[in-house]
């Protein structure tokens, strides 16, 4: 893959590389720093004269002024194909437990491994034939992964049409064999694999047409669905303090939702709750499939002590594994935590190359690249007539817990849901902590629009009753505020919050929401008899244990139906009759 | 015979830059002047022009003083020689007796492969019912102590790497006041616990530079021991001091400051260092205590802010007690539910009790009038404090949760404590109730 083009080192400060080249450079082409024996892969990422600055993905301890870089002339690009999934890799796409059964337990510097492996066998059925005229993203066969087809396609980084000259009959074969020649009207020949690559920081637009997202995507998260609904194709972003719960969020959406793929990208954060998802998700049924959890999961994870470049190129590596997928017609989600980390990594390369800094020192083109980022999420119909989408979620880790910060800021404009977490809410324990007043969605979730308006016109009143009884205390309360008060509190307690590590209150399902919402709304819409605050209180106490019970049982058995019928009962004790 | 330079034409800040070639980035020098002799390390490499921060500071050095590379990083011994010495932030001893020079390893290596980590799941008791009872610490976490100037942080320390069952103690002091130092160092050595520990210590007399030093150098040497399947607890102190040394020189290589003068890069630095924090496949353990001063008891300003996105948890160390609000141990869950039964009940119970007392003081500092349940949660309140928050109350995780089902029967019936029923039959305590 050499083109014979190097340079040499002429300044190094932290991981950044100043090189000096003769020949041909390419803007965000890969090097490789030859250090003794390792290879440190970098990115160019600034030309000026016949310097370069290139970012490097490793530690550039003991780099010497004068020491050779081997530049490859190729954008930095991921391997797609089958074995995919199941898999982690670092942000650089190599896979980690192999690294570790080769180097240890530690990431030595300078190992790069294939990400697919190259060994294994996979049961290749052909749908094209010899003669066919193909274009670059054409199926032309598939292979079984998982519980869906893999369809093997042209390479999506040819031009122009095809026709394939040679095909392989249905049989087993690994990534490496060639399955397929193609030839074009220029007479030039190439071989198929079912292996391909991709450059990671260019969208995959091969695709007829954009749709606008209409179908919420059930997380199974009754906040969420209800009230602040993700859409498949749309994008969301979870902002919030640390320890607001942002981490449990993301895995119980990673674990509930209902999506063929899901890519978890631990991009800058915690290896301690990377090696939570290793560990259980392989243990975890996926619900609707049967399958274990990491069946339908690939693992992205460079946490915060490996290298910052390699940070920033992990999510655009994640979002082109989604794009991938999108394209076999099915539905892909990417959760990103936290895309601040990724924000910062720009950061400190946007400082390292001495870039006229915008607010608090981040670069100006910060807004541009977060947009560009989210608009690869999307509903598309391929130009197979089949839909597929990738749906985007990015945890903000904003300086302080103030969102008014620019990765924030620049993160709402794009987004089409905001679910913000609140400090105010993780202390009082009520999870998840998705503040209820200040988010908000575009998108069109489970139950009734109405219904939902109704619900959260109550959920304000009820704030607005809570902040006066601070001035005027209880007792200065009117009797019917204080009811939409504990309307409001009872609201929150039964449907909002929910217990993420409970089986049954962990996951409810869209057709769940919309029975039990129907009764919740039906409580706040009733009217009520009290004889005074304390009844109305112990009241509003006992319903609502009803409600929490319910939850934990399972939906439509028999315990759920006579629970149901003590709720009725309860509602009627109190029930004013015109 | 290595090759002296000579030609040293900047000194700014605890910064030099030299003419030389040949020069590998992060590698060691020694600057001679007529000073004496300190170590220097490569910050910077540009065309035939070599930065470098001096650890003894560059007061004094003069633009002919000879600078000679030493073609090797910052390494330390990782033998069990180190067992009972006291080192400084170069790692020279400190305590006038012969330096360990076998087994070195370089400092600041690469970070563990995320598959290569278990689920952590051995709770290390401390003997402290806010934390083992509240925020249960857990093998393999890291954990700083919030704390503002002036609190007994060190002493807090000093109890917990006394009380936890460990094979190593590792004490890392950066800036610490030479008094605070003397009382960790007569405290280890009191409790006999001396001879299990290594201290790298940097006073606040010492160079800035030697201070940042000083996380590496602890945390290599825990990684060594840890490999050998020991179980090893490094305590930080202070790690706002550390901060604070890598933006001076930050602003003295004029980097762009990201937020209050700190480098963009605070968040990378402190978690390569947290993240040392290990419960390895197949051998031992790491975890580490910091104590992170907030200047101005603000938790927003960037040093904590940053280490809380990075860290498992936080204790909040304010009026000599551990806050029972803001306090949390993200790990917590993986071992409570394996203590006793009754444990999460407690933990839950009592917090949210202590919750109603504290709204119930603010009435009564209001003028409200106060109401029966309310006389109630008074007496709790300060009985919690008492027995449970009081940092001077040291007993084992069992006989603490027995004293709180005391403390509950003492102020509340039964249904009063929102436990489950079965839970309630089982441990209240049968000599109150007859009361």
């Amino acid at each position: 893959m050499l083109d014979g083009n190097t340079g040499t080192v002429v300044g190094v400060n932290g991981n950044m590389l100043t090189v000096e080249f003769s020949a041909k450079v390419t803007q965000n082409e890969v090097a490789f720093a030859v250090v003794g024996e390792e290879r440190l892969k970098c990115e160019v990422i600034r030309v000026r004269g016949n310097r370069a600055d290139l970012q490097s993905y490793e530690s550039t301890n003991g780099l010497k002024i004068g020491d050779a870089v081997e530049f490859t002339g190729e954008l930095l690009s991921v391997e797609l194909g089958p074995g995919l999934l199941t898999q982690v890799f670092d942000g650089l796409q190599n896979p980690l437990p192999q690294l570790g059964e080769r180097s240890g337990f530690f990431l030595k510097r300078g190992v790069y491994l294939n990400a697919l492996d190259r060994e294994r066998k996979w049961a290749f059925t052909p749908l094209a034939k010899v003669g066919d005229q193909v274009r670059p993203g054409d199926r032309i066969g598939y292979v079984p992964e998982g519980i869906f087809k893999h369809y093997i396609m042209v390479p999506l980084t040819w031009r122009g049409n095809w026709e394939l000259t040679a095909l392989k009959p249905a049989g087993d074969y690994t990534v490496d064999e060639v399955i397929a020649v193609a030839s074009n009207e220029r007479g030039e020949s190439a071989n198929l694999t079912m292996v391909q690559r991709w450059p990671v920081k260019i969208p995959i637009t091969d695709y007829a047409e954009k749709l606008l997202p209409e179908s919420t995507l059930v997380t199974c998260q009754r906040i969420i669905d209800t009230f602040f609904p993700v859409a498949v194709g749309g994008t969301f972003c979870t902002p919030g303090p640390f320890g607001a719960g942002k981490t449990v969020l993301q895995h119980a959406i990673s674990q509930y939702a209902e999506a063929d793929v899901v890519i978890v990208a631990a991009c800058g954060e915690r290896a301690g709750e990377v090696v939570e998802i290793l560990r259980e998700f392989p243990h975890l049924q996926d619900p609707r499939t049967g399958k274990t959890l990491i069946d339908r999961s690939i693992i992205i994870c460079n946490t915060s002590s490996m290298p910052v470049a390699a940070r920033e190129a992990s999510v655009y590596t994640a979002v082109t594994l989604a794009e991938y997928y999108r394209q076999m017609g099915l539905n892909a989600l990417l959760l990103a935590d936290s895309t601040s980390r990724w924000a910062q990594a720009l950061r400190e390369m946007s400082g390292r190359l001495e870039e006229i800094p915008g607010e608090e020192a981040f670069p100006a083109y910060l807004e541009s690249l977060i947009a560009s980022f989210y608009e690869r999420a999307g509903l598309v119909r391929l130009r197979s007539g089949e839909l597929g989408s990738v749906t985007i979620g990015g945890a903000v880790s904003p300086a302080g817990g103030n969102f008014e910060e620019p990765v924030t800021q620049a993160t709402l404009k794009v987004v089409g849901c905001f679910l913000g977490l609140s400090r105010e809410r993780s202390d009082a324990r009520r999870f998840p902590s998705i503040h209820p007043l200040d988010s908000w969605s575009k998108y069109r979730g489970v139950a009734p629009e109405e219904s939902v308006a109704f619900a959260r016109s109550v959920l304000r009143q009820g704030a607005e009753v809570n902040q006066m009884m601070k001035v005027i205390g209880e007792d200065g309360t009117a009797l019917p505020d204080f009811v939409v008060y504990l309307k409001s509190e009872f609201l929150d307690y039964v449907y909002l919050q929910q217990n993420t590590f409970d089986p049954v209150d962990g996951a409810t399902d869209a057709e769940r929401q919309r029975y039990v919402f129907a009764r919740v709304v039906e409580v706040l819409g009733t009217e009520f008899d009290f004889a005074d605050r304390d009844a109305a209180r112990r009241y509003f106490l006992e319903l609502r244990q009803l409600f929490i019970d319910w939850n934990y049982l399972p939906f439509q058995n028999e315990d759920f139906k006579r629970q149901e019928q003590a709720i009725n009962a309860k509602i009627e004790e109190c029930k004013r009759y015109a | 015979m290595r090759k002296v330079y000579h030609k040293i034409n900047r000194i700014a800040g605890n910064v030099i830059t030299v003419e030389a070639d040949g020069v590998a980035y992060n590698e060691l020098a020694e600057v001679t002047g007529a000073r004496g002799t300190s170590l220097a390390q490569v910050i910077r490499l540009q065309d035939n022009q070599v930065s470098l921060q001096v650890f003894a500071g560059s007061r004094g050095i003069s633009t002919g003083d000879q600078v000679r590379f030493l073609g090797r990083p910052m390494e330390i011994s990782g033998s069990d020689d180190l067992l009972g010495r006291v080192f400084n932030g170069r790692g020279a001893p400190r305590d006038q007796r012969p330096e360990v020079t076998d087994n070195l390893i370089e400092i600041g290596g690469p970070s563990v492969n995320p598959s290569k980590r278990i689920l952590p799941r051995n709770m290390i008791r401390t003997g402290i019912p806010m934390i083992d009872i509240f925020n249960t610490l857990v093998e393999s976490q890291k954990l700083p102590i919030f704390s503002i100037a002036g609190e007994p942080y060190n002493q807090l320390l000093a109890r917990i790497a006394l009380q936890a069952e460990v094979d190593v103690i590792i004490l890392g002091g950066m800036g610490l006041k030479y008094d605070d130092y003397l009382y960790l160092r007569n405290t280890l050595e009191e409790h006999g616990a001396l001879s299990r520990s290594v201290l790298f210590i940097h006073t606040a007399a010492d160079p800035v530079v030697e201070c940042l030093m000083v996380p590496d150098m602890s945390l290599a040497v825990a990684e060594a021991y840890a490999l050998q399947g020991k179980r090893v607890l490094v305590l930080l102190t202070d790690m706002t001091n550390f901060a604070d040394a890598l933006k001076e020189i930050a602003i003295t290589m004029e980097q762009i400051p990201a937020n209050r003068g700190y480098p963009g890069d605070l968040y990378s630095q402190l978690a390569s260092r947290y993240e040392k924090a290990v419960d390895f496949d197949g051998a031992g353990s790491i975890t580490i205590l910091a104590v992170t001063t907030m200047p101005g008891d603000d938790v927003t300003h960037p040093v904590p802010d940053n280490t809380g996105y990075i860290t498992e948890g936080q204790f909040y160390l304010r009026h000599g007690r551990i806050e029972p609000f803001g306090s949390l141990s993200r790990l917590k869950q993986q071992v409570n539910g394996k203590t006793r039964k009754d444990h999460r009940a407690i933990m839950d119970s009592m917090i949210r009790l202590y919750a109603d007392y504290r709204s119930a003081l603010e009435k009564q500092s209001m003028g409200f009038q106060m109401s029966a349940w309310d006389k109630k949660l008074l007496k709790y309140g300060k009985l919690f404090e008492e027995r449970m928050m009081d940092l001077s109350v040291n007993i084992a995780l069992e006989p603490a949760l027995d004293l709180a089902w005391q403390t509950l029967a003492e102020c509340f019936e039964p249904s009063e404590v929102g436990i489950k029923t079965d839970l309630v039959r089982e441990f209240w305590p049968k000599k109150t109730e007859q009361e």
